[in-house]
C-alpha cells in the first residue's frame, strides 16, 4: 500500500470514526510526521524486543505448560510457581524453559567449573531411580506392601546409588 | 556434641584473627550438592528424607577428617538451641524451620558445617576468621571430594551441580565475605559501594543473609551467579573488590578522625558508657554500640578491651545465646535487662583487667 500523499510506501495506518463513519488514512512514516499525526520519535529497539521476546516465550510456554516430570511427576506449572524443581531429571524434561531462564539468571547456559572426578550417572538413570522412589512410595501410602516390596528389590538391584 | 559449651565462646567467624580482620570478620563459602537418585527435599516425602539422612549422616561419619564431625538431628533440639546454631550461623534459618528429618554435621571449632535436607540435599559449609577465602575454598573442595567418593552427586555436563533452584545450579557456590564498614555507613559512600557490587553481579545482605538488615554495621557481600564460572573465577571477582572496599572504609576512617576526632571520639566514648551502665538493651542497639566500641578499638581510641572481647558479646547478647547464659528463657523485657546485666558485668571485668 502507497501513502496517500505521497508515493512512498504507507507505514501508519490510522483509523478513526467520524459521524459512524469509518476513515481511514495510510501514510508514510515522513508524511504522518509532517503533519503531525504522529509524534517524531526514534525507533524504540529495546521495547520491540522485549514485545518479541514476550511472544516467543508466550507460545513457549503454552507447550510448556502441559509437561510433567517422568520422574518425580513435578509439572512445569508447579514449578513456576514455587520456584523450586522437583528431581535432578527436570533440567532434562524442562530444559526449554530453563535454558532462557538460566540465561537470564546467570548469563550463561553451561557449566564451567568442577566437575565430580568418577563417572556420573546418567540421566535417564538417574531418573528411573527417582521414578521407582516415587512408585514405592505411592506403593507405602496405598498400603500396597506387595507392590512396595517389589520396587525395593528393584531399587536394590539397581545398586545403592547413594 | 554439647551446645551449651559453645555459648562461653565466639566460634571461628568472630575469632578477630586472620589478614584484614579489622575490616574483614570472616570469610565463608558453601556448596549446594544433591544425591542423584532422589527427588529434592521439597519434593521428598518425610520416608524419603528419612532415609537420605541416615544414608548421608553414614556416609559422613565415615569421612576421614580429624576431627570428627558430630551430628545433630535438628527435630530433636529444642527450639533455643536450633536459634542457637542460627546465631552462631551454623545453620540456616530455613533449616531451623523447616519440617521433617534433617539435620547438621558440625566440627568441633565450628569452621565446617554440613547441612541435610535444608533447600539441597547437602549444603556443604566452611568459615574462617579474616579475609581467607583462598583457605576455606580449599577446604570445602576437600571436603567435597572425599563426599563424592561416598555418594553420588546429580550432576550434568551442561548445567553442572544439579539444584532445587535455578539460581543455585553450575557450580553450586556461594562465597562470602563479612565485612564491618562503621565509617563508610557513616559517610553514606556505602551506598556507592553497593551500586558497584550490584553492576558485577555481586550481592549485599546484613549479617544474618537474605533479607535481613545490616546491623552493628556489618556487611556480608557474595557472588550471585553460579553458572558459566568457575569457582576459582569467582572467588578472583570477590578478590578483587574486597581490597577496594578495606581501602575505602580504612580512608574514611581516616578522614572522619581528622575532620571530627573529638566528635568521633565522642561517640564511641557514649557508646562505651551506655554499655557500661545502661539497666535496658535491645539487641539492635547493643550491635549498634559494640560496633563504635570496636571501630574505637582499631583506631586506639579505646584501650581497656580487646576485640575478641567485642566479638565474643555480638555473639553473646544474641537472645538464644542470652538465655543460654542465664540458663533461663526470657521474654522481651526480660532479655534487654539481663542483657544490659551482661554487658555491664563482662566490660567491667574487661576494663578492671585489660588483656
Amino acid at each position: 500500500m502507497k501513502c496517500q500523499l505521497c508515493s512512498n510506501p504507507a507505514t501508519v495506518h490510522l483509523t478513526d470514526i467520524v459521524d459512524m463513519q469509518k476513515k481511514e488514512l495510510h501514510l508514510c512514516q515522513s508524511c504522518a510526521e509532517q503533519h503531525q499525526l504522529i509524534k517524531k520519535q526514534e525507533l524504540n529497539l529495546p521495547a520491540i524486543l522485549k514485545s518479541l521476546i514476550g511472544q516467543h516465550i508466550g507460545q513457549q510456554t503454552d507447550e510448556l505448560a502441559r509437561l510433567t516430570c517422568p520422574a518425580c511427576g513435578i509439572k512445569y506449572m508447579e514449578f513456576r510457581a514455587q520456584g523450586r524443581l522437583g528431581c535432578p531429571y527436570d533440567y532434562v524434561v524442562f530444559r526449554d524453559g530453563l535454558a532462557p531462564l538460566m540465561q537470564r539468571i546467570h548469563r550463561s547456559d553451561h557449566h564451567v567449573g568442577k566437575a565430580p572426578q568418577r563417572s556420573v550417572l546418567p540421566a535417564e538413570q538417574q531418573a528411573k531411580l527417582v521414578e521407582l522412589r516415587r512408585r514405592l512410595q505411592n506403593a507405602i501410602d496405598r498400603e500396597n506392601y506387595e507392590e512396595a516390596a517389589h520396587l525395593r528389590d528393584m531399587l536394590r538391584n539397581k545398586g545403592s546409588h547413594g | 556434641m554439647n551446645l551449651d559449651s559453645l555459648t562461653h565462646t565466639s566460634g571461628e567467624w568472630l575469632r578477630g584473627s586472620g589478614p584484614e580482620s579489622d575490616i574483614v570478620i570472616s570469610s565463608r563459602i558453601r556448596l549446594a550438592r544433591n544425591l542423584a537418585a532422589f527427588p529434592f527435599t521439597n519434593r521428598a516425602s518425610s520416608g524419603q528424607k528419612s532415609e537420605i539422612e541416615s544414608l548421608l549422616r553414614e556416609r559422613v561419619a565415615r569421612l576421614d577428617l580429624e576431627p570428627r564431625l558430630g551430628y545433630l538431628s535438628v527435630p530433636t533440639l529444642s527450639s533455643l538451641d536450633r536459634q542457637l546454631l542460627v546465631e552462631r550461623q551454623l545453620i540456616s534459618r530455613e533449616l531451623a524451620s523447616a519440617d521433617g528429618p534433617r539435620g547438621v554435621a558440625l566440627a568441633p571449632q565450628e569452621r565446617v558445617s554440613l547441612m541435610v535436607n535444608e533447600e539441597d540435599h547437602l549444603r556443604l559449609q566452611v568459615m574462617r576468621s579474616g579475609f581467607t577465602l583462598d583457605e576455606a575454598w580449599q577446604e570445602i573442595d576437600r571436603v567435597d571430594d572425599m563426599l563424592e567418593q561416598r555418594v553420588t552427586y546429580a550432576f550434568s555436563e551442561e548445567f553442572g551441580y544439579l539444584t532445587a533452584c535455578p539460581t543455585n545450579v553450575g557450580t553450586g557456590m556461594r562465597a562470602s565475605v563479612m565485612l564491618h564498614l562503621p565509617a563508610l555507613e557513616h559517610t553514606k559512600q556505602i551506598e556507592k559501594v553497593f551500586r558497584a557490587l550490584q553492576k558485577i553481579n555481586l550481592a549485599v545482605r546484613g549479617l544474618y543473609g537474605e533479607g535481613s538488615r545490616a546491623s552493628g554495621h556489618f556487611y556480608q557481600i557474595s557472588n550471585q551467579v553460579t553458572l558459566g564460572k568457575s569457582e576459582t573465577g569467582i572467588l578472583n571477582e570477590i578478590h578483587g573488590v574486597i581490597p577496594n572496599i578495606i581501602t575505602y572504609e580504612r580512608q574514611a576512617r581516616t578522614s572522619w578522625l581528622r575532620d571530627n576526632r573529638q566528635g568521633l571520639q565522642d561517640k564511641i566514648s557514649r557508646a562505651y558508657g551506655t554499655l557500661c551502665s545502661a539497666t535496658m538493651m535491645t539487641s539492635e542497639e547493643t550491635m549498634e554500640l559494640l560496633s563504635f566500641v570496636r571501630l574505637g578499638i582499631n583506631l586506639h581510641l579505646v584501650e581497656d578491651i580487646t576485640i575478641p572481647t567485642v566479638n565474643e558479646l555480638f555473639i553473646q547478647t544474641q537472645p538464644a545465646h542470652l538465655q543460654k547464659i542465664v540458663g533461663t528463657s526470657l521474654d522481651g523485657e526480660e532479655r534487654n535487662a539481663a542483657r544490659a546485666r551482661y554487658l555491664r558485668t563482662r566490660l567491667r571485668e574487661a576494663g578492671a583487667h585489660p588483656n
